[in-house]
């Protein structure tokens, strides 16, 4: 029974509202006040039920909830005999919790279409050798699964047979499908566009990846920040201290009327609610966008930043070697020459070499002989009878091939760029010159930019690369510090240092050899393809691997703490008002400060969902 | 230990997480320090130890406080 009436609270809401009415129209045309204090003293009783019961059974365990207040005053004005305010009091605090509902379920709306994005069944393998539906609980690590065209990839595991393409855009962010065969791994929540794979469950239910990143959100929606732990701390002795107060005034001057106004007035709504509506709101807006902020203490020190260190390789640069400059020696033969290069370069597994076969593509393939890989120096071999060294200037020297000195003036100059050199010679004749660059990503230049344009003061480069090239790189990105050489202990030391000077330190790497510096920086960002311990260790993760969701993520920061601070002050200026007009005027009453009251809540949530809506404006 | 996972109907008032906290913390099974509310996500963890409590208890005295349980799991700790 109790349980059905608190169920039905929207109901409740729906007839108290509709008698209110029927008892005000008969008021006003037939003026019949005797018939209108019928309904009103019905809708009273109806809708103060539910309330009634909530304050119970939080008083059984010594709560004082706001029911409790709501209760009390409303049974005031029945003894007062004021139906009217009785009956519309309920009528809008219950309708006011079916509002809020309405527009909260909207602000955690982008936290749920992620939700959903899991996986809910599984085709398993069983013990006639059939496959069959099963709920995804039922899958268990180990198992053989069958993922069909169209279907979610149910677990986290590895193909065994078949071929297809899956969009990882879930996991990775990366919309472009990837191809996956035998022994490639796949990922629960990601999405087979075509063909069809066979696949051993490795981690199932709350241990696949995108388990984590969903825990982790909701985690992180409900961190709280020290503010937040403060008003509720000071909401829990605030309820209760409204009541005494009320209770005060009433013994004071036996008025009635004022001493339920109090309660109803001092109702904490919009307060309590306004810091985690915007967390909500922003962190889910970020979710959306393969932002992921941990809580809103992260938020709060990110918004504040004012270094950002950056590791270089995987970071600011690609991670992915490539040819960005080529010199041709000899336009005799060309195709040829390219050729014995790709032909030769082929057989090695190296990823100067992988950027040289990407670099010159698809040429006939030649019948190499014999492949000798220097350490640290390159390759020599025998292609189509030919004898081909490919490496550094040391290599080639040794080798006694002859360099004429406009080639190393070239190779100077390369150098000073930036690139790794390799020299091709073909019978003892330098042909070629290849420049090989770790590239930088696009967009990283204006995105620095944008982000000393937002104040953050410091910019700073460090790498386990030598100093020159990283001065090099510096120059090019307009960062002001830069260092070389550094292992990852030295960059720990480093930013230990840095946290002396200055306030708030974010280091963004890539997550994967960082964690060090990950985890000490005050805020530690990691750019991932959706791995563990950069989940795990940093407290921003920028899923989708993007720099461009840097500034994004620092505006979504900003934004997030003003609509907090929005929200409070709402929240303190309504109730201000409130008491003033409570003490110098006298069109206050219970009616109007329920309405103000659930009014102030409804506007906190509604500027809270104007985060969802924010988009990230370049420039 | 087990850990409980308590998928409760949307909390809208942060109040709520309050009571069913203060509840929760009443059960001498259930590790205190363990328990959380998660208001946005509308959930509820806590650690317990199985023989001293069982999560079905804990459950029924949520419905009673008048709060809906929509699922929960249980998982080794």
């Amino acid at each position: 029974m109790i349980n059905k009436i608190l169920k039905s609270k929207n109901y409740i809401s729906l007839i108290c509202g509709t008698l209110i009415i029927l008892g005000l129209i008969i008021k006003y045309t037939f003026h019949d006040e005797i018939i209108m204090s019928i309904f009103l003293i019905l809708a009273s009783i109806i809708g103060i039920l539910p309330i009634m019961i909530q304050a119970y059974q939080a008083l059984k365990i010594r709560v004082i909830s706001i029911d409790l207040l709501v209760t009390i005053a409303v049974l005031g004005a029945f003894i007062i005999k004021n139906y009217e305010e009785s009956s519309i009091v309920t009528f809008l605090f219950l309708f006011g919790v079916y509002l809020e509902q309405r527009t909260l379920s909207k602000t955690r709306s982008a936290i749920k279409e992620l939700i959903e994005m899991a996986p809910e069944s599984a085709f398993k393998l069983n013990d006639f050798g059939e496959y069959e539906e099963v709920d995804i609980d039922e899958v268990n690590v180990g198992d053989n699964l069958l993922v069909k065209t169209g279907n979610k990839v149910p677990v986290d595991g590895k193909v065994i047979t078949g071929e297809g393409y899956i969009n990882e855009a879930s996991i990775t962010g990366e919309p472009t499908p990837v191809h996956k065969t035998t022994g490639c791994k796949v990922y629960a929540g990601t999405i087979l566009e075509n063909g069809s794979l066979h696949i051993i469950a490795e981690r199932v239910g709350e241990d696949t990846t995108f388990s984590k990143i969903i825990e982790l959100v909701e985690e992180a929606q409900d961190a709280k920040s020290n503010a937040e732990r403060f008003i509720d701390h000071f909401a829990k002795y605030y309820t209760p201290l409204v009541l005494l107060v009320a209770l005060i005034v009433y013994l004071y001057s036996f008025n009635l009327e004022l001493a339920i106004t109090i309660l109803v007035l001092g109702c904490p709504g919009a307060l309590v609610i306004g810091i985690p509506v915007a967390n909500v709101a922003g962190i889910g807006r970020g979710a959306r966008s393969g932002i992921l902020f941990k809580g809103s203490e992260v938020i709060n020190d990110f918004s504040s930043v004012d270094t950002i260190v950056f590791d270089k390789t995987g970071t600011l640069t690609t991670g992915k070697p490539e040819v960005s400059e080529v010199k041709i020696y000899d336009h005799h033969n060309l195709d040829y020459t390219y050729a014995l290069l790709v032909s030769i370069e082929k057989t090695v597994d190296h990823p100067l070499a992988k950027a040289i076969v990407n670099h010159f593509g698809v040429v006939s393939n030649l019948l190499v002989e014999k492949v000798n890989v220097i350490r640290g120096g390159g390759l020599k071999g025998i292609v189509d009878n030919k004898e081909v060294i490919i490496g550094n200037v040391t290599l080639l020297e040794d080798e006694k091939v002859d360099i004429p000195d406009y080639i190393y003036k070239d190779v100077n100059d390369l150098i000073l760029n930036g690139h790794t050199i390799v020299l091709v010679s073909i019978n003892n004749e330098c042909k070629l010159l290849i420049g090989i660059k770790d590239q930088i990503r696009p967009t990283v230049k204006e995105e620095l930019n944008r982000l000393k344009r937002f104040g953050v003061k410091n910019l700073v480069v460090l790498s386990g690369d030598n100093q020159g090239s990283v001065n090099i790189l510096a120059n090019e990105l307009g960062i002001n510090e830069a260092y070389g050489s550094m292992l990852p202990q030295d960059k720990v030391k480093f930013i230990e240092d840095l946290q002396k000077h200055v306030r708030v330190v974010a280091f963004v790497g890539d997550g994967v050899n960082d964690s060090p510096s990950l985890a000490l920086a005050n805020i530690g960002i990691s750019l991932s393809s959706g791995t563990d311990v950069a989940i795990e260790t940093s407290d921003v993760v920028l899923i989708n691997n993007d720099f461009i969701n840097l500034t994004f993520a620092l505006k979504l920061s900003r934004k997030i703490m003003n609509n907090m601070k929005q929200n409070i002050a709402i929240a303190l200026l309504v109730v201000v008002i409130l008491l003033l007009s409570l003490i110098f005027g006298d069109w206050m009453n219970m009616t109007i400060g329920m309405f103000v009251h659930e009014a102030s809540i409804l506007a906190v949530i509604l500027n809270s969902m104007r985060l969802l809506k924010y988009k990230h404006k370049k420039g | 230990m087990k850990k409980a996972i308590i998928q409760l109907e949307p909390l809208v008032c942060p109040s709520c997480t309050n009571k069913i906290e203060t509840l929760v913390h009443k059960y001498n099974g259930v590790n205190h320090d363990s328990v959380k509310v998660l208001f946005n996500a509308s959930k509820l963890k806590f650690t317990f130890n199985e023989d001293r409590i069982s999560v079905e208890e804990v459950v029924n005295a949520i419905t009673k406080l008048g709060y809906q349980v929509v699922k929960f799991d249980i998982k080794d700790v």
